[in-house]
């Protein structure tokens, strides 16, 4: 496969949206391996790294579930292409700056991708739409199995999987949930809910992990330790506090049609307003406004179908796939043109809100 | 203050100190105005610091006669500066700096989870192999033939074993 072809299909995340995806979007988790007798890529010279990269990607490539998948070094790779990749999940902002000797193996469903050479030798990631820990394990902990009958894996019966950082020791999984929490930032509980989360050992990032904004009110949920517990115990955990995360939007959105309706209908109206004229729109106001619509579509205001078209959207307005799409580079502002435009044509047809169909459970 | 607290990213003194309970355990964090800002600590949404905190606990103070990595020449000092370890037999050179700043950072010290079987395994019939060498070895220099014999014989056992394992 083609990294060309690649962009051309569409990723998990665009495709499989329906109702049970409402809250969450998406269910990732990956897994940090190093092979036993090499220096970790931060540390490791040139020529190592390079025999690191053939030992894993002979392997990984070999693996069942990434017959004939890209398979690709990352200085092969575009600006562009890989701006495309992290806008999809599919490689770290990290791995698109490295240097020499890595590379990154992609499924051709996009839904499981292997980087080498990252931070640790391999980190091997499945991701499903919506909320699937569970099935998400099950494939990653196969994928990972098959791999490690081949590779030496670096591994301490005390300390587990040991990998570059010793915040990834031990299992060397990370978890996470990216979910769609709009009632919980318009009514201002987002930073008692990112203590509360904290407390029990689990992380609140933005969209694009650590460092990121939360536009588009998408956060990205996960464990933050990875030691002393079973990766069973961490699923367990971090699946009960995604529950309650879920049923804290869902008594928000109530309490915002109960308290005032008007104010969230003028919102949700308003943004569809501005999608169908607006000329002007950054990726920060352009998320915001898709966020609020996409509410909409959970409150019953727009059909249940609309949300796959929401989600794709989410993706389309990021710069690196905007740009693709209009087959060159521009500069922020021309950005900003272009996704107006983009978006204008693609809400001239969207069904308008109807305000009467709301739910006033707010579930839907 | 006679010695005033240091930033714990940059050298400068620090001037915001941060106290945050997560899973039951208190982080602190001392920065400067700078990294304070840049770190979106002043941010009130807030959600890096759980980040931030957790990469505070990786900057232990490096003690005098530092610690070297036979394996591949990683020194204390070169953990301070990035935060990541050199190759894994690091966790056995660094072992006596690791358990303090685990037990702040995760929520046990010891792994409960996966094993590699297939890994170990090969690693285990591959140490026996080394084993079973070094005796044969011993045996012939010692010109005790029988244990030889006997040796030589597992040696072929333990190597038949390991082909009639199902390929990988």
């Amino acid at each position: 496969m083609t990294i060309a072809s690649l962009i051309a299909s569409p990723s998990e995340l665009t495709d499989a949206a329906s109702n049970k995806t409402a809250i969450v979007l998406m269910t990732r988790i990956r897994l940090a391996r190093n092979l036993a007798t090499q220096p970790f890529p931060g540390w490791a010279k040139p020529a190592q790294r390079s025999r690191i990269a053939e030992i894993c990607t002979a392997a990984v490539a070999a693996a069942a579930p990434l017959k004939r998948s890209l398979n690709v070094a990352v200085d092969q790779l575009g600006e562009l292409e890989k701006q495309i990749l992290v806008e999809r999940h599919l490689i770290s902002r990290e791995l698109s700056g490295s240097k020499q000797g890595s590379s990154v193996i992609i499924s051709k469903d996009q839904t499981v991708s292997v980087m080498v050479n990252e931070e640790d030798h391999l980190r091997i990631q499945v991701l499903r739409a919506g909320f699937q820990l569970k099935k998400t394990w099950n494939v990653i902990n196969e994928l990972d199995t098959a791999l490690e009958a081949s590779l030496d894996y670096a591994f301490s019966p005390t300390l587990g999987y040991l990998t570059a950082c010793p915040t990834n020791l031990g299992t060397g999984m990370r978890a996470s949930a990216m979910m769609h929490l709009p009632a919980l930032v318009i009514s201002s509980q987002m930073e008692k809910v990112v203590r509360a989360v904290n407390q029990l050992g689990m992380v609140v990032r933005g969209l694009f992990g650590e460092g990121s904004d939360a536009s588009g009110s998408i956060f990205q949920i996960s464990n933050q330790t990875t030691l002393g517990e079973s990766e069973e115990e961490i699923l367990k955990r971090l699946t009960s506090v995604l529950q309650s995360i879920i049923e804290h939007e869902l008594n928000a959105r109530e309490k915002l049609l109960e308290a005032d309706a008007g104010k969230l209908f003028d919102k949700i109206g308003r943004a569809y307003g501005i999608m169908q004229n607006s000329h002007l729109l950054n990726s920060s106001e352009a998320m915001n406004l898709l966020s609020l619509i996409r509410l909409g579509i959970d409150l019953g205001v727009f059909p249940d179908a609309n949300r796959s078209t929401i989600d794709r959207l989410f993706i389309e307005a990021q710069p690196g796939h905007l740009q693709h799409a209009q087959k060159g580079e521009f500069d922020p502002a021309q950005r900003d043109l272009l996704r107006a435009a983009h978006l204008r044509s693609e809400f001239a047809n969207f069904v308008r809100p109807d305000f009467s169909l709301i739910n006033s459970n707010g579930k839907n | 203050m006679a010695n005033p607290l240091k930033c714990d990213l940059c050298d400068k003194p620090a001037t915001v100190h941060l106290t945050q309970i997560v899973s039951n355990k208190v982080h602190k964090v001392d920065l400067c105005e700078a990294c304070a800002q840049a770190k979106g600590v002043t941010d009130p949404s807030g959600f890096s610091l759980s980040d931030l905190l957790l990469k505070a606990s990786l900057n232990p103070e490096v003690a005098p006669g530092a610690m070297r990595c036979e394996s591949c020449g990683f020194t204390q000092a070169d953990f301070k500066k990035h935060g990541r370890f050199g190759c894994p037999a690091c966790y056995d050179a660094f072992k006596g700096m690791l358990e303090p700043m685990l037990d702040g950072m995760h929520k046990g010290t010891k792994h409960t989870g996966k094993i590699p079987q297939a890994a170990l395994a090969r690693q285990t019939l591959h140490e026996r192999l080394s084993k079973l060498e070094l005796d044969l070895s011993d045996a012939i220099k010692s010109e005790r033939y029988e244990d030889a014999a006997r040796t030589r014989d597992e040696i072929s056992q333990v190597k038949q074993a390991t082909h009639q394992s199902p390929p990988r």
